[in-house]
């Protein structure tokens, strides 16, 4: 990796935000592709960010700032990707059920999948299954997420699925789910195509869902 | 008039043990809850099922199943007596006749077991903290608001003893303070905003008590401290950052008190422990037996100092031996009866028993060694030197900070290389708290998400 890279990799892993825009702009005046600097340089370090999170080096808060700092480098590289032609790993819309409003694990989920290079919108908490069809509509993700907290607002998720059949959709995207109450059974019996039993597991499912 | 607490109502390690408080509370019926005997508290729900018009007569049927079946076990196993906690699920908060009807339902069933049986019992009702429905949420005024208190009022009318809840003024903030590790961020939020709200909200609900002449029990920083418990399980935050929002929530949960909370404080308020030693109101805790709830590093220390003692909530689900609620009160009453006999040996057996609790967890975990009951006395009386909710909660942080430091030097616990480096960060953050709340509310006001909160919401 060239020295610049390696900057920029490291950059992002220990959460420098205010340094990266710069090394970023200085590698593409040494002709590094954008493609390059946010593969090699950015989701390279944020994948080292995931397993020093795993082995329990590192905790969210520490994963937060890295992810801010690949936030920092992306709003550079953003312009130069797009003319490059150069696309998200995959779109994700997330919420939290109707009547829930439990939100930390959802902002997790989110946090790590944009830390993957993958584009999220988040809904909230409290969302209406006509609300999550809407956003399909709107936005046409590759993977809708749908958290729920409480054993009393689970089944709220099988009636997003079913509104997202209703409205002639399914087939366009993928579903999973997670929370506290939600087992892989449930999202089976539901038909969600996935289930993740944490945050942290949340980024290599959608990876396998959209591949 | 606040009360005000600026010294210890138990100052001395013999005084601490579990069962017995210096203000007692009494019910009517002669039920006395840090009297001497700890009672269980049983704490049920629902399984899975939605709360609707359609379902509410299944939702009746749950709850008349789940009270008949612990009354049931309490009686099987000779109980002296029980407290049944009923923690309301949002929906039956936000529609409070169905929250008042289980009320009477429950009442009905405990009034015709003391009828029956030589058994005292007390009915705990915890109305849900549904302000957080409006986001940014309300605190004040607005719907939900009003549907909160109407929920409190016909409830009370229905039969509870004992009134609770589970505030989240300032939680806005937190979660976002607990996930950053912004320690500033935590202090805003506990020792500012919701110490704010817990001075409006706990007039309030002492009122309604008042009026119905029953309890108002007390508080629990469950959405803050046990939130960061949680999460340090999972290993998303460090355990000393989840320790020290321990011990940070204290002063906000002291608040209740000040406006005339008498106790008992809620199961989940693991900082109850500290309550209990600054007020000497008895408290309800939680441990190994709320696994069915919640996982924790803190199950046996938690037995050091209760008087009424929980299983959290458990779902009625059928298990190989019986419904989730029956073993549930199977294993309070087993709990509470080894605690009660060494008791009635006498305060050298019961100090024995106390010790091996604390003893079995303090060294392995930082969020159990700050439960000690000589740590919490200790970390208590600094506290309380201070004299407002900003003040107190920022003795809270740089106190137990430097008390860890201390233990982690003297091998009274093991921190890891990572948690070390995380006391280090920590106590950074809390050296730069100033002692005007001033400046302090100005500083934050800068840096926190504006979106997030309605300020005006908490006097600011």
């Amino acid at each position: 990796m060239s020295d610049i890279l390696s900057e920029i990799y490291q950059s992002v892993l220990e959460g420098e935000s205010t340094t990266v825009a710069e090394k970023i702009n200085l590698a593409m005046a040494e002709g590094i592709a954008a493609e390059t600097i946010l593969n090699n340089g950015m989701v390279a370090a944020m994948s080292e960010v995931g397993r020093l999170f795993e082995e329990g080096e590192y905790f969210v808060p520490e994963m937060l700032v890295s992810a801010r700092a690949m936030q920092e480098g992306l709003s550079v590289l953003k312009p130069f990707l797009a003319k490059a032609d150069v696309r998200s790993k995959g779109k994700v819309i997330i919420g939290t059920v109707a009547g829930d409003l439990h939100d930390i694990g959802k902002n997790l989920v989110g946090i790590m999948l944009e830390g993957a290079a993958f584009e999220v919108v988040d809904l909230g908490t409290d969302v209406a299954a006509e609300k999550f069809v809407e956003a399909v509509k709107t936005y046409n993700p590759h993977v809708v997420a749908i958290s729920a907290l409480l054993t009393t607002t689970m089944n709220n998720m099988k009636s997003v699925i079913q509104a997202i059949e209703a409205a002639g959709l399914r087939k366009n995207v993928k579903i999973i789910i997670g929370g506290a109450p939600i087992t892989a059974q449930f999202a089976e019996s539901i038909g969600a195509d996935g289930y993740s039993p944490d945050a942290s597991k949340a980024v290599a499912l959608v990876r396998g869902l959209i591949q | 008039m606040a009360k005000k607490y600026d010294q210890l109502a138990i100052d001395n390690l013999d005084s601490f043990v579990f069962g017995k408080s210096p203000f007692p509370v009494r019910l009517n019926n002669g039920f006395t809850i840090g009297g001497g005997e700890v009672y269980p508290e049983i704490n049920f729900t629902l399984p899975g099922m939605a709360i609707n018009t359609e379902t509410f007569p299944e939702v009746r049927n749950q709850y008349a199943q789940m009270i008949n079946d612990v009354v049931k076990r309490a009686v099987e196993l000779h109980a002296l007596g029980f407290s049944v906690e009923f923690e309301l699920l949002p929906d039956l908060t936000l529609n409070p006749q169905w929250g008042a009807e289980i009320t009477k339902i429950l009442r009905e069933k405990l009034d015709e077991v003391e009828q029956k049986e030589n058994i005292k019992t007390c009915l705990r009702v915890t109305p849900n903290d549904i302000r957080e429905f409006a986001r940014p949420p309300l605190m004040r005024h607005g719907k939900y608001v009003d549907e909160m208190f109407r929920c409190f009022e016909l409830c009370a009318e229905a039969g509870a003893d004992l009134l609770a809840i589970e505030s989240t003024g300032g939680k806005e903030i937190h979660d976002e303070a607990i996930i950053h590790g912004d320690l500033l961020a935590s202090v805003f939020a506990l020792g500012v905003l919701g110490s704010r709200d817990m001075n409006d909200l706990w007039q309030k609900i002492v009122a309604i008590a008042d009026a119905h002449k029953i309890i108002p029990s007390g508080d629990s920083a469950c959405g803050f401290a046990n939130t960061a418990m949680v999460l340090a399980e999972q290993h998303f935050i460090p355990r000393i950052w989840a320790a020290l929002i321990r011990v940070m929530s204290v002063p906000r949960s002291l608040v209740a008190f000040e406006q005339g909370a008498v106790g008992p404080n809620k199961d989940c308020a693991y900082e109850g422990v500290y309550i209990k030693a600054i007020t000497g109101a008895p408290i309800a805790l939680e441990g190994a037996e709320a696994a069915c709830a919640h996982l924790s590093q803190i199950g046996n220390i938690a037995k050091a100092v209760p008087d009424l003692w929980s299983n959290e909530s458990v779902q009625n689900v059928k298990l190989l031996s019986a419904s989730a609620p029956t073993v549930s009160m199977e294993q309070l009453v087993y709990a509470t009866r080894l605690m009660n006999k060494a008791s009635a040996k006498g305060q050298h057996a019961a100090l024995a028993l106390r010790d091996l609790f604390v003893e079995s967890d303090s060294t392995l975990d930082v969020q159990a060694y700050v439960l000690r009951p000589d740590v919490v006395l200790e970390i208590s009386r600094q506290i309380i030197q201070e004299s407002t909710a900003y003040l107190r909660t920022r003795a809270a942080a740089r106190v137990a900070l430097a008390h860890l430091r201390k233990a982690s030097e003297d091998q009274q616990i093991t921190l890891s290389r990572v948690e070390l480096r995380w006391l280090d960060t920590l106590s950074k953050q809390a050296d730069q708290l100033p002692e005007s709340e001033e400046e302090f509310i100005d500083q934050m006001k800068r840096q926190i998400d504006m979106s997030k909160v309605n300020l005006s919401e908490y006097d600011l």
